[in-house]
């Protein structure tokens, strides 16, 4: 169970924003949680706190497949992403990284910026604590949670020898 | 069952008879792509993990272009752990700064790229490689770090949109226009997840230049990739660069199956220009009102073929960039920069008063060689005008063709090529006089 206050953005919100092409040769996620989201929204990397949680509408990570975009988020302590659909390669990439996502249009409907959410990752509840909606993220395919289970895709190669099956 | 043609592609890289749209399968692609940037992290996302060798190095194509010629002293230290990276683990696609160029203009160019292939690239503008009838999708640094342990990642299957175009666009129409208006038609994320397979009869007589630069912004439209299935264009293309042979019947008994079909009008269509901060946000360059320009931006992965340059420099041949203006010409390859010379283009550039760069993803992330201050405003070629893309936060981008940015820098404002006194035809009208043989006509 994870819970925290939410971030809310808007659709298609483009990995050069998360993470600006100019930073892009940074590798660790610490250094480039300095600049995360700063074309966006300048205050986040200042404020955010560990645990606290983005919520997004549609397309959320387009553009760039540039994994440093959800490495960002990830170091910047966020526990899970909510939108209401990933571009194709963040979704690869989130899931690969071990960075929580959850795919609902509900919540990214109905939550606003400081809402607080508490997130059963492994069943995709959501709540939202101050006005106790709940909501039911879309499971994920059986490979992909074994993936996430594993918390990425090389810790889940190390674990299953045989590969990916 | 039928078949997309996307789904055949995967079934034979997935060792199995058949597989449909949202499953998950296990894929071994023909060919992994990186570049310096998805590289390292996948390098060291690799040895993280305890491995140090590669699966199999004939796999890989190793490309660095983003921040090389070194932009600074980081940038040299990634090209240069890139590079061991390669020599240790042999690669031998390696290709070094003077011997190659931006990666998607490089792998076709190369023969890397066939019909049928099954291709994977730590870039999300790999969907290039859709115009030879590949099935190329962009990834991320696990995934490239996946695929060096074990050459093999997991894909779901997509689905697969038809964007069929009808009617005739006018004469100053590229492939650039027809892409950014299908994008303004179906927005950012029209075809979400899915594949946009190109038809049409003026589809059909494309050139494979206009080709690339469609399928390399099928990502804009929030697809998985874009692919027009092989006709006699691709044919030609392929024997001219050496691409491997590939089993055109098999492939053909997919044509014509499709989830969607979405039908896209040209008629009388103009050339497009994108708004920022969407490469979606296109209206006809007619409809732009006056927007002064700081900078032209023309090449790169989206236009940066010899054709695109052609095309330029029909243009500016004979006359000059406008005073407050600066045109930057980015030839997409050292061979496109090397026939490009032959042909005399660059002294055409040069004598207008542009600058040439080195083939280099350069300024069109932001990254270096003509990044944008605060407040300035660039036409530019490439795929994306998104905030803070090619520099500061407060730069604005809008894109086009490459004709209409060679007439714009000389206009110094972004304006329509017969707007400038004596252009009466396109240098490389795209309508030609005689059709050429296809099969693969759609009449659905």
């Amino acid at each position: 169970m994870i819970e925290g206050h939410v971030w809310k953005y808007g659709d298609n919100v483009d990995t050069d924003v998360i993470l600006p092409g100019r930073y892009v040769s940074l590798t660790n996620p610490a250094d480039l949680a300095q600049h995360c989201l700063e074309d966006l929204d300048a205050e986040f990397a200042q404020h955010v706190r560990p645990g606290d949680i983005i919520v997004a509408g549609s397309n959320f990570g387009c553009g760039s497949s540039r994994e440093m975009a959800p490495l960002a988020i990830q170091g910047s302590g966020i526990s899970c992403v909510i939108a209401a659909s990933f571009a194709p390669i963040f979704y690869r990439n989130a899931i690969n990284i071990g960075l929580p996502i959850l795919v609902t249009q509900q919540v990214a409907a109905e939550t606003k910026q400081g809402d607080i959410l508490n997130v059963d990752l492994l069943t995709g509840r959501v709540e939202n604590v101050l006005n106790r909606r709940i909501f039911q993220a879309e499971p994920f395919p059986l490979l992909l949670n074994d993936i996430i289970r594993s918390g990425g895709l090389l810790p889940y190669l190390t674990n299953n020898r045989q590969g990916l099956k | 069952m039928s078949m997309t043609l996307v789904e055949k592609i995967i079934a034979d890289h997935a060792n199995l008879a058949e597989v449909h749209a949202g499953e998950i399968v296990v894929v071994h692609p023909d060919l992994v792509l990186a570049n310096e940037l998805s590289g390292i992290l996948a390098i060291e996302t690799f040895f993280r993990h305890g491995r140090d060798h590669i699966f199999d190095p004939d796999q890989w194509v190793f490309v660095p272009d983003h921040f090389v010629p070194a932009r600074d002293i980081r940038a040299a230290n990634t090209a240069r752990r890139f590079r061991e990276f390669a020599y240790e683990n042999g690669i031998q696609k390696y290709y070094e700064l003077g011997r190659g160029g931006i990666e998607h203009v490089l792998l076709p160019q190369e023969g890397l790229i066939w019909p049928g292939a099954l291709v994977m690239g730590g870039d999300s503008h790999t969907c290039t490689y859709g115009a030879l009838g590949a099935f190329a999708i962009g990834v991320g640094s696990t995934d490239l770090a996946a695929l060096m342990v074990s050459g093999e990642l997991w894909l779901s299957v997509p689905e697969t949109v038809q964007i069929v175009y009808r009617g005739t666009p006018s004469p100053w129409v590229e492939g650039k226009d027809m892409i950014l208006y299908t994008l303004g038609q179906i927005g950012g994320d029209g075809a979400h997840g899915q594949v946009m397979e190109f038809h049409g009869a003026l589809l059909r007589t494309l050139s494979a230049a206009d080709r690339f630069t469609m399928c390399n912004m099928a990502v804009e439209g929030g697809a998985m990739t874009g692919i027009i299935p092989p006709d006699a264009v691709t044919q030609a293309y392929i024997v001219a660069h050496g691409n491997k042979y590939y089993d055109e019947k098999a492939l053909s008994t997919t044509y014509g199956n499709a989830h969607k079909i979405i039908d896209i009008d040209i008629t009388g269509l103009e050339p497009q220009v994108a708004q920022p901060f969407s490469p979606a946000n296109s209206v006809p360059v007619s409809a732009i009102g006056d927007v002064p320009l700081d900078q032209v931006m023309i090449g790169y992965c989206t236009n940066g073929r010899l054709e695109d340059l052609r095309r330029a420099a029909h243009i500016l041949a004979g006359r000059s960039v406008h005073p407050h203006t600066r045109l930057l010409i980015t030839p997409g390859s050292q061979q496109v920069y090397q026939q490009a010379s032959a042909e005399g283009l660059l002294d055409i550039f040069l004598a207008a008063g542009a600058m040439i760069s080195p083939p280099s993803c350069g300024a069109c992330l932001g990254g270096h060689l003509g990044v944008l201050g605060a407040g300035e405003t660039a036409l530019s070629t490439t795929n994306r005008n998104f905030v803070g893309r090619v520099g500061d936060v407060k730069s604005r981008v809008y894109l086009s063709n490459p004709t209409v940015a060679a007439a714009s820098a000389v206009a110094g404002r972004i304006i329509a090529p017969q707007e400038l006194p004596g252009l009466v035809s396109h240098p490389q009208q795209v309508i030609p006089t005689t059709e050429l043989w296809s099969p693969l006509e759609v009449t659905a």
